[in-house]
């Protein structure tokens, strides 16, 4: 039986549109389209050639040696370098043109440090607005090495209150000594040799009075009009000296 | 159609034709110039197949600052916005009645927490990201292939693929994906790929201050993260969903979430 024309036709045209659509599956269309195995591989490059922002613990080492060993040894030790001093990398290439910024605010610290009740118990935290609230933390700690500063000690022993509320107030680097006279006996035999105490305005006046009377006094404490602050009280009757609130 | 028709058809379409096959020929030219085989960023000796990345997180040591997050922002261009995050940091505060509060500090919140008034029996920090699961139902419901598992164990999005369904976003039984707000596409931790293929810790290990966060290779016989699940009591989030997460948690509280 002879096949008729137009089926030999309709065959060719259907082979035809088979063979076209077989050739761009397979040759047209690129495989990057149409294998996820590329297109995964693809990504992968892309995601592992995105720029590096924070260039590592190592990175500092080699130009910082001293602070690097200096933080090495200290409370500060598993801290990283880019954790305070913000991203850095872009420094490490180029460090002349690009200077990361220090943290010297008050607000900084206390992110890690503030107190908090979820934190886990031991960990060295702080009141801030207690904590020697008029000065930056880095004027009493150095951030690469944070010991508290040395608060003198040789009346713990016998006034460990006072001891302790004066080694968080401002006056915390002020000896017991600058402001009580305290003989040698008193620490052995206390009450037969009692130390002085301040006695007038004038006393704190030393440190906080205007202009030449507190000539020698640390620039930052705060300084008062003594002739017309606090009337004629006794600068104590209002301060407790051990623990000075300055500010409302 | 006359014959006419037809060669007229016939001299347009083979000549446009070998044009088509021509760039077809250079497409797959591109391919195997850029092929995956190379290692991935072009350095030599990181092999993605010996490597296996996971993670460990010791409750007891976070403290909250929160570093973590803001240096994920800082490395991957995370949107500013305080809602959008890779990772982030929650503080779970349980009350004397059985009540479980969830913040996440990462939002600012750290400040005040609702519970103040209450009594607290026990409050801590957890800080979370994307598990890289080993069974990730993200991967499953991807409708075009776009999210998937790197050789080396870290679960990444194709934003050139991604289509902005979020399906993945539902589908992640942690929170960890958003949809990003400028391409439109999912997006999601990717234990900082482009830092690990460079020998580098993500970011936000880098910066832990209390090391917390641990990184690792778990093939590895003497990595860090080994160490870490040699010496802990480890477990997992929400293990029911069989998930299998390699974000590994010491000292986790039953009622975390
Ligand atoms: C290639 C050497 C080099 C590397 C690596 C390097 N630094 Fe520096 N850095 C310098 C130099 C030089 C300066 C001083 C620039 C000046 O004062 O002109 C500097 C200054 C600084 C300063 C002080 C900026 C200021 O305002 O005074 C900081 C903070 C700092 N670097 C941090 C880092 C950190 C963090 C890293 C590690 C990510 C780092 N550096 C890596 C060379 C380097
Ligand atoms: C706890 C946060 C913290 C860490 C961690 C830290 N820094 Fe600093 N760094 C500071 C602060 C705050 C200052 C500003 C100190 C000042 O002005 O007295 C500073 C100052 C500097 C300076 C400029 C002044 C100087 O002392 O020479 C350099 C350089 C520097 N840091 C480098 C580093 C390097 C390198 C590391 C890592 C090894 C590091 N820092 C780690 C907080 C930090
Ligand atoms: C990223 C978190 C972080 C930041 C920011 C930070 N610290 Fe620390 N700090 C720590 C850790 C962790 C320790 C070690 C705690 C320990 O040994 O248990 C520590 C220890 C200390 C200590 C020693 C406490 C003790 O045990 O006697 C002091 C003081 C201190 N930091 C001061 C500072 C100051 C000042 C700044 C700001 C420049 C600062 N810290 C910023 C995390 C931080
Ligand atoms: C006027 C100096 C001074 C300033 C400013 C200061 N501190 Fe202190 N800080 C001290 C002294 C002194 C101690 C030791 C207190 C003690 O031994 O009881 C101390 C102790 C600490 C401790 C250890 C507490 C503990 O429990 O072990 C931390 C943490 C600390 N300071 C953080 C800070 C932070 C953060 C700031 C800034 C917000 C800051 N300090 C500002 C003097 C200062
Ligand atoms: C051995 C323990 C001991 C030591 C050490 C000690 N004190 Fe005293 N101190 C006492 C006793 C006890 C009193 C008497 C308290 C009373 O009478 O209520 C006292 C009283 C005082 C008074 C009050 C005097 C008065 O007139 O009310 C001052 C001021 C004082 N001590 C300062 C100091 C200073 C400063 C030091 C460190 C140099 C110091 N003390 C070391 C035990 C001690
Ligand atoms: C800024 C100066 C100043 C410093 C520093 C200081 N004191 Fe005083 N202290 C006074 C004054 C003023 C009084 C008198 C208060 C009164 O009479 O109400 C006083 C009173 C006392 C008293 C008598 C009991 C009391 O609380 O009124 C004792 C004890 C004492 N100081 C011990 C100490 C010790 C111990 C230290 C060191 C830890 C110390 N002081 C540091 C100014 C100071
Ligand atoms: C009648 C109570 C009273 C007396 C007495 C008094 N003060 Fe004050 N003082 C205050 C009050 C209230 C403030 C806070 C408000 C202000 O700044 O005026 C203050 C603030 C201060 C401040 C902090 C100022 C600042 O800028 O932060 C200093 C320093 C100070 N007083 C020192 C003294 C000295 C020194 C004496 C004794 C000569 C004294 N005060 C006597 C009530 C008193
Ligand atoms: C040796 C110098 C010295 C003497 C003496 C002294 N002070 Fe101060 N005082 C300071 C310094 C320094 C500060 C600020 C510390 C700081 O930076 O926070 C200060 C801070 C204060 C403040 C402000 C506290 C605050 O938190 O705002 C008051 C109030 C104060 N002193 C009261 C007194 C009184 C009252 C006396 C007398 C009994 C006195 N001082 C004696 C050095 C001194």
């Amino acid at each position: 039986m002879r096949i008729p024309e137009q089926v030999n036709r309709l065959a060719i045209v259907i082979g035809v549109l088979a063979a076209l659509t077989l050739v761009t599956r397979f040759v047209l269309i690129p495989r990057s389209l149409v294998s996820t195995d590329l297109h995964w591989a693809a990504a992968t490059q892309r995601e592992a050639i995105k720029p590096v922002k924070f260039a590592g613990s190592t990175a500092c080492q080699d130009c910082h040696e001293d602070v690097a060993l200096k933080k090495a040894k200290s409370f500060h030790r598993a801290l990283s370098c880019e954790g305070c001093h913000a991203p850095a990398a872009r420094h490490a290439d180029d460090p002349t043109a690009v200077k990361p910024p220090a943290p010297r605010d008050r607000k900084f610290c206390p992110v890690c440090h503030a107190y908090d009740p979820s934190r886990p118990t031991g960990f060295p935290q702080i009141n801030p607005t207690a904590h020697n609230p008029l000065k930056p933390c880095v004027s009493c700690h150095n951030p690469h090495d944070p010991v508290p500063p040395k608060v003198p000690r040789e009346c713990a022993a016998c006034h460990g209150q006072i001891e302790r509320s004066k080694a968080v107030s401002s006056h915390a680097l002020v000896a017991c000594t600058t402001c009580h006279k305290a003989p040698e006996q008193h620490r052995r035999s206390p009450r037969s040799a009692l130390p002085s105490k301040p006695e007038t305005r004038d006393f704190c006046a030393t440190c906080h009075g205007q202009g030449t009377a507190a000539a020698g006094a640390p620039k930052e404490a705060p300084k008062v009009d003594v002739a017309a602050h606090g009337g004629r009280n006794l600068c104590w009757e209002c301060h407790y000296p051990h623990l000075p609130e300055g500010r409302l | 159609m006359n014959k006419r028709e037809f060669l007229k058809g016939a001299i347009v379409f083979f000549p446009a034709g070998g044009a088509l096959a021509a760039l077809a020929r250079q497409a797959m030219g591109k391919e195997t110039g850029s092929a995956p085989a190379k290692d991935a960023n072009g350095k030599k000796g990181y092999d993605p197949a010996s490597h296996f990345y996971g993670m460990g997180v010791d409750i007891d040591k976070c403290i909250g600052c929160n570093r973590c997050a803001v240096a994920c922002k800082a490395e991957n261009d995370v949107p500013d916005e305080p809602f959008y995050f890779r990772t982030w940091v929650e503080r779970y505060t349980i009350a004397r009645d059985g009540e479980v509060v969830v913040e996440n500090i990462s939002l600012g919140a750290r400040e005040t927490t609702t519970q103040d008034a209450r009594e607290i029996i026990r409050t801590f920090f957890v800080p979370k990201l994307c598990n890289h699961c080993q069974n990730p139902p993200c991967v499953q419901v991807c409708p075009v292939n776009a999210t998937f598992t790197t050789a080396d164990g870290a679960v990444i999005v194709d934003a050139e693929r991604c289509i902005g369904c979020r399906y993945c976003i539902q589908a992640c039984p942690y929170g960890a994906r958003y949809l990003h707000p400028t391409t439109k596409t999912a997006d999601k931790c990717t234990f900082c790929y482009h830092r690990l293929v460079k020998g580098l810790q993500p970011a936000c290990v880098e910066v832990c201050p209390t090391q917390a966060r641990i990184f690792g290779d778990l093939k590895s016989r003497a990595s860090r993260l080994v160490r870490f699940r040699r010496l802990n009591k480890i477990h997992v989030l929400k293990p029911q969903l069989n998930t299998e997460p390699k974000v590994y948690y010491a000292n986790l509280d039953g009622e975390v979430r």
